[in-house]
């Protein structure tokens, strides 16, 4: 692997390249949930925040709670949609006043009505997380991930599971969370990182070919072998 | 040309061949193999309701059966059928067993799902297994010579054979068992859960605690039933490491008895179509029943998780 990447704070960085190509390895080695595998070997350095990701002295768990990950396949907990809200924060902060009372209820509102969840579920939070339609599902996967104000959020082709209706909606979503939030998303659909990023990196076989702004990236690539990606000759 | 697409000895569409025979046969055979579950335990049921009703019907008395600790069934002057203090012999062994079994199984369970990898995993359940299969006579002398000597040495009292003794002896056999099962139910946790707390910044124990046991919690309460049923139901470890008399137990030192071993002890030593041989049918009945009951509903608790 060969990969250098300068991602810039605030805004969304798109990963694209065929299938194959290392794109979730490499995102999943910033917050090290490649780890949980046990045979991976990660080499070179991951900084977060200025913080290398892999100095001994890093706490796994503060780690995750700045850096988020929504997944390929929506994967809430077989809890409420109200629990999975507040998950992350009783985990890292249970004296938290935030979890106390009608205080919890203002972090699971603020955190649905953020991801455009809360007008549909307001009335049964109670309601286990796992009956929810996908769309929904990924929404609130997102929406867990707010209470604990991660300063960047790994997504890993959030959409593939979807179906286009709620492939737009969750990348209106995205969008709207820019700014706020600093943003990788990985994925091979080249549209959707031409509609839904700011800078874009093309990778492949585990090398980073080419990053750039994205228009300029779709536009007006430097090396041939972007240029043949986006023209569709192979993955 | 067309003879080569078409051979002409082609097979007649209508015979039927010994694969076709083959097949049918095998659908019967695993039919039959099937439903002679089914066949027995009716069989059995009639037989045990069979030889337990007569005497339900003329000598038994509900208010004796379930509120008189005086079992004397083989008195000349006044037979008594009280199985009050064999009910609560028998349910005060499990619910000892059930102290000792289900923290030593959970544990175990969590430990062989989460923790342990690969070689150690694998030696870890074939040792649960083999635990599993050390014949109950086998607990029972253990109970009888081992456990005896030490619960008089430990705790200072004059009999070592008590529902500490058959408790601890009954839960270490139920353990495996209950063990297997509930790793089981960890294992059926989808690993995708686990990422997700994990991602989350869950360490390995906020992820058992908060995700993985919540998650397996039928399989788990199945688990314990079950092993609550093996307790009802196991005999001879029970008969040996009890003390086997007749009583109310007022504390985990008191020897008691319990219904399975009354029914070992005594069957053989009725005349049949008896008062005696009928009660002790009728124990059996009220046994049936409970661990139908029992592993009736582990199996309901179970199914709950796949429907939700
Ligand atoms: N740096 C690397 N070194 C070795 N193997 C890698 C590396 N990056 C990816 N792989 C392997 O390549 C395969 C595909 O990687 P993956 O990250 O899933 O690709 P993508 O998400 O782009 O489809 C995986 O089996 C992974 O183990
Ligand atoms: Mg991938």
């Amino acid at each position: 692997m060969d990969v250098d990447l300068d991602v810039k704070r605030g805004i969304i960085t798109s990963l694209i390249g065929p299938s194959g190509c290392g794109k979730s390895t490499l995102l999943r080695c910033v917050n090290r949930i490649n780890e949980r595998l046990g045979y991976v070997r990660t080499e070179g350095l991951v900084e977060v925040l200025g913080h290398d990701a892999y100095d001994p002295q890093v706490d796994l768990s503060q780690l995750r709670r700045q850096v988020g990950m929504v997944f390929q396949r929506p994967n809430p907990l077989p809890i409420s949609i109200r629990d999975n809200i507040l998950f992350g924060q009783r985990m890292h902060e249970p004296d938290s006043p935030d979890l106390a009372g009608s205080a919890a209820d203002d972090v699971v509102e603020s955190a649905l009505r953020e991801v455009l969840l809360w007008d549909g579920v307001k009335d049964h939070l109670d309601r286990a997380a796992t009956s929810l339609s996908l769309e929904e599902q990924q929404k609130l996967c997102i929406a867990r991930l707010l209470p604990l104000k991660p300063s960047l959020i790994l997504m890993d082709e959030p959409c593939s599971a979807l179906d286009p209706k709620a492939t737009a909606v969750i990348e209106d979503l995205i969008w709207k969370l820019r700014g706020d939030y600093t943003i990788i998303l990985v994925t091979h659909n080249m549209a959707q990182a031409r509609r839904a990023s700011d800078e874009c990196a093309f990778m492949l076989m585990g090398r980073m070919i080419e990053h750039r702004k994205t228009d300029d990236l779709f536009v007006t690539p430097k090396d041939q072998r972007t240029a043949d990606y986006i023209e569709g000759r192979y993955g | 040309m067309s003879s080569d697409a078409f051979p002409t000895r082609r097979p007649a569409l209508d015979r039927l061949d010994g694969a076709w025979a083959a097949d049918k046969a095998a659908q019967v055979l695993m039919f039959v193999a099937g439903i002679s579950a089914i066949v027995f335990i009716l069989g059995i049921f009639a037989f045990i309701a069979r030889e337990g009703l007569s005497f339900v019907f003329s000598r038994f008395s509900f208010a004796e059966f379930f509120g008189s600790i005086r079992w004397a069934p083989t008195s000349n002057s006044n037979p008594t059928f009280g199985a009050l203090a064999l009910i609560v012999g028998t349910a005060s062994v499990t619910g000892m067993a059930m102290i000792v079994a289900i923290p030593f199984s959970l544990g175990a369970a969590v430990y062989i799902a989460e923790f342990a990898r690969g070689r150690t995993r694998e030696t870890l359940k074939v040792l649960v297994e083999l635990l599993a299969a050390i014949p109950s006579v086998v607990w029972g002398f253990i109970g009888l010579s081992i456990m005896n000597k030490l619960i008089i040495d430990v705790f200072d009292v004059s009999v070592g054979l008590n529902v500490l003794n058959a408790g601890i002896i009954l839960g270490l056999m139920a353990a495996p068992i209950m063990t297997t099962i509930a790793e089981d139910a960890l294992k059926a946790v989808p690993d995708r859960y686990r990422e997700a707390a994990e991602a989350m910044g869950a360490t390995r124990w906020q992820v058992i605690r908060r995700v993985v046991l919540p998650a397996a919690r039928n399989g788990l309460a199945s688990a314990v039933l079950l092993g609550v049923g093996r307790g009802f139901g196991e005999t001879m470890a029970v008969l040996m490491a009890s003390g086997h008399s007749i009583n109310l137990p007022t504390s985990i030192f008191d020897s008691v008895r319990a219904l399975t071993a009354t029914i070992a002890a005594e069957l053989g030593e009725t005349a049949v179509g008896s008062d005696h041989y009928g009660a002790l049918f009728t124990l059996g009945l009220f046994l049936f029943l409970i661990t139908f009951a029992i592993n009736l509903t582990a199996d309901l608790v179970v199914r709950g998780i796949r429907k939700k």
